[in-house]
């Protein structure tokens, strides 16, 4: 298996754009592939095995060098500071994390409280701006916590902004932008250096073109 | 907190079975004797060490050091590494003579995780210490006695990175021109963030040409002939210097034959901040941390009050027995079960089969509950039981 590469690929909404952009770059791979409801795919040609992981998980697996590469939103490469390498910034799943509550409301100013997926990204951000804060983690459905009065403020992800006007929220501020990167872990980026500098460039190649519309 | 079970240890400890000791003791014996025939001797340091002098010398991370208080209120370390402790004993004892030094250890050294596991808190180092000799020539010692010490315990595959810091460092600050404008773009370096570095090249006030000196910077990976490309990308006398050492330190490593188990990795940085020119990481296929790494470090002694220039590698023992894979070893031992009236029998035959060198256990019958359970557990059993000359062996 030492000449097979690896991937460590995110299951849910940035599968199919993930999917899309390797056959893009030319990679074939089999149909059943986005319906299959395995962890494990090979695909024998392109000598690429696949595993797919909680989105959250995919930097884990790369750090731990069980998986060669993998595809990792940069809110989970914030969120989970792993050591590997960052290559290609992939230009899918563009999204952003963002400051979000009821409209015209101000934060407790004893203990301002914050909701959010993502609880180191959320201390980072407010110790920046010069505000303590208490953080409380959820795993999902972070817009139930201002309204139910479990939180003052949310961190999340906003893509189209509409799950948030759904739920009566409104936008703070805009922490920072989101998409996809490539991740390799340090020991396979030189001890399978052709591979996956090939696979960089190919897929470098989709980007810059999808880039230049 | 929570009350602990009697079988918990504290976070990233581990315990060492029989099976594994032996094969840990294995693997250090061969690296071991290899270190010596290179003309390099062993030596021991504390465990603990003051928190001021060796603690805060050492390049590891304050949160990773294990810290308590002394009866007179020092703070003292779990050491973190063996490369401080080394340049302390070396600075105020050894060095008096002004000579090359040529020093080696293997002993545990400890750091605190607090993430999951994978990550041992305490683990042991295999390395030597290159002290006093500033030349390429001990830059290049010191990674062929690395690649020869990995290849007598019999790993065949691993690859080592060379990189120098010395490189990065003057790139970065002759192209952007202050210290801290270097930091910053060295910081997304670090932090391996390929994606940021770029974005953040792109975003400087610099003309295109520098723009893409930093840029092309990143694809300094290869054999010999990225040197010829990094030629191309500096233009201080400083930077020509560090690739004049990495061409030179490339031949003497031929020389060495050693040239295929080398690549030449100019972004190659490390988390150990002391080091200040060549500097390089082992890898080996299927292990996804490195297994052992080194470097130059010119700064290091003058902290304890002797400025000279060392170099030297550390090879995680732990790491190195993964890469090797299998399971541990187990050495054949015989049982020798006796009753009392030939307890002087079984000494006896105990005491021959041990001047032979094989290894025998002598274990009194009355005190095994179940002997055919017990007798599998050895390679070999002998029982001296019942009255004298009547001898059975099984196998």
């Amino acid at each position: 298996m030492s000449n097979w590469l690896t991937i460590a690929m995110p299951k849910g909404r940035i599968f199919e754009e993930a999917a899309d952009l390797l056959r893009e770059a030319g990679y074939a791979l089999p149909p059943e592939f986005d319906e299959s409801r395995k962890l494990i795919i090979e695909v024998e040609a392109e000598k690429l095995r696949f595993i797919l992981a909680k989105p959250m998980d995919v930097p884990t697996y790369v750090e731990h060098g069980v998986a060669d590469l993998g595809i990792a939103g940069k809110d989970v490469m914030l969120e989970e500071e792993r050591d590997v390498y960052e290559l290609l910034d992939l230009r899918i799943s563009g999204c952003y994390l963002a400051v979000a509550g009821l409209p015209n409301t101000k934060m407790n100013e004893v203990a301002p409280k914050i909701a959010t997926k993502y609880p180191n990204v959320a201390a980072a951000y407010f110790r920046e701006q010069g505000e303590q804060v208490e953080i409380i983690k959820l795993n999902g459905s972070i817009e139930l916590a201002p309204i139910i009065g479990l939180a003052d403020r949310i961190v999340d992800i906003v893509s189209t902004g509409r799950t948030l006007v759904e739920n009566g929220l409104v936008e703070y501020e805009r922490i920072v932008d989101i998409t996809s990167r490539l991740i390799v872990n340090p020991v396979s980026y030189r001890i399978k250096d052709e591979p996956i500098t090939q696979l960089v460039d190919r897929l470098s190649k989709v980007v810059t073109k999808a880039g230049m519309m | 907190m929570t009350r602990l079970f009697m079988f918990e240890k504290p976070l990233g400890m581990r315990d060492t079975l029989p099976e594994l000791y032996e094969k840990k003791h294995q693997i250090r014996t061969l690296m071991e004797e290899k270190i010596k025939l290179w003309g390099y001797q062993f030596l021991e340091t504390p465990t603990l060490e003051y928190f001021e002098t060796v603690g805060s010398a050492s390049a590891i991370l304050d949160q990773q050091l294990f810290k308590l208080l002394d009866q007179q209120g020092h703070t003292l370390v779990l050491r973190p590494d063996m490369t401080a402790p080394i340049a302390r004993v070396a600075a105020s004892r050894m060095l008096k003579e002004d000579l090359p030094l040529r020093i080696a250890y293997a002993a545990n050294v400890f750091r605190a995780q607090q993430r999951e596991g994978g990550r041992p808190a305490e683990f042991e180092q295999i390395g030597v210490e290159f002290l006093n000799d500033p030349t390429v020539s001990s830059d290049a010692e010191v990674i062929a006695l690395m690649i020869d010490s990995l290849k007598s315990t019999g790993l065949e595959s691993f690859q080592l990175s060379i990189g120098h810091i010395g490189f990065v460092q003057d790139l970065f600050l002759q192209i952007l021109g202050t210290e801290d404008r270097a930091n910053t773009l060295r910081k997304f370096l670090y932090e391996k963030n390929y994606v940021g570095y770029r974005e953040h090249v792109r975003s400087l006030a610099l003309s295109s040409i520098d723009k893409q000196r930093l840029l092309d910077f990143l694809d300094l990976r290869g054999g010999e002939d990225i040197i010829e490309k990094a030629f191309a990308i500096v233009e201080n006398e400083e930077g020509r210097e560090a690739l004049q050492e990495l061409k030179e330190l490339w031949n003497i490593i031929s020389d060495y034959g050693e040239q295929g188990r080398v690549k030449f990795d100019l972004t190659l940085v490390s988390h150990m901040s002391y080091y200040t020119g060549v500097l390089f990481e082992a890898y080996a296929g299927d292990v996804g941390f490195p297994i052992g790494n080194g470097g130059r470090y010119g700064r290091l002694l003058e902290k304890f009050g002797r400025p000279a220039s060392a170099t030297g590698f550390a090879v995680r023992l732990d790491r190195l027995l993964e890469a090797l894979g299998g399971n541990g070893s187990k050495e054949p031992v015989t049982c020798i079960f006796f009753s009392q009236e030939r307890r002087q029998e079984a000494f006896k035959m105990a005491q021959e089969l041990r001047a032979k060198g094989i290894r025998a256990a002598l274990q009194d019958i009355n005190g095994v509950k179940n002997v055919d359970t017990f007798s599998s557990k050895f390679e070999d059993a002998a029982y001296l039981l019942g009255k004298a000359g009547k001898e059975q062996s099984n196998e």
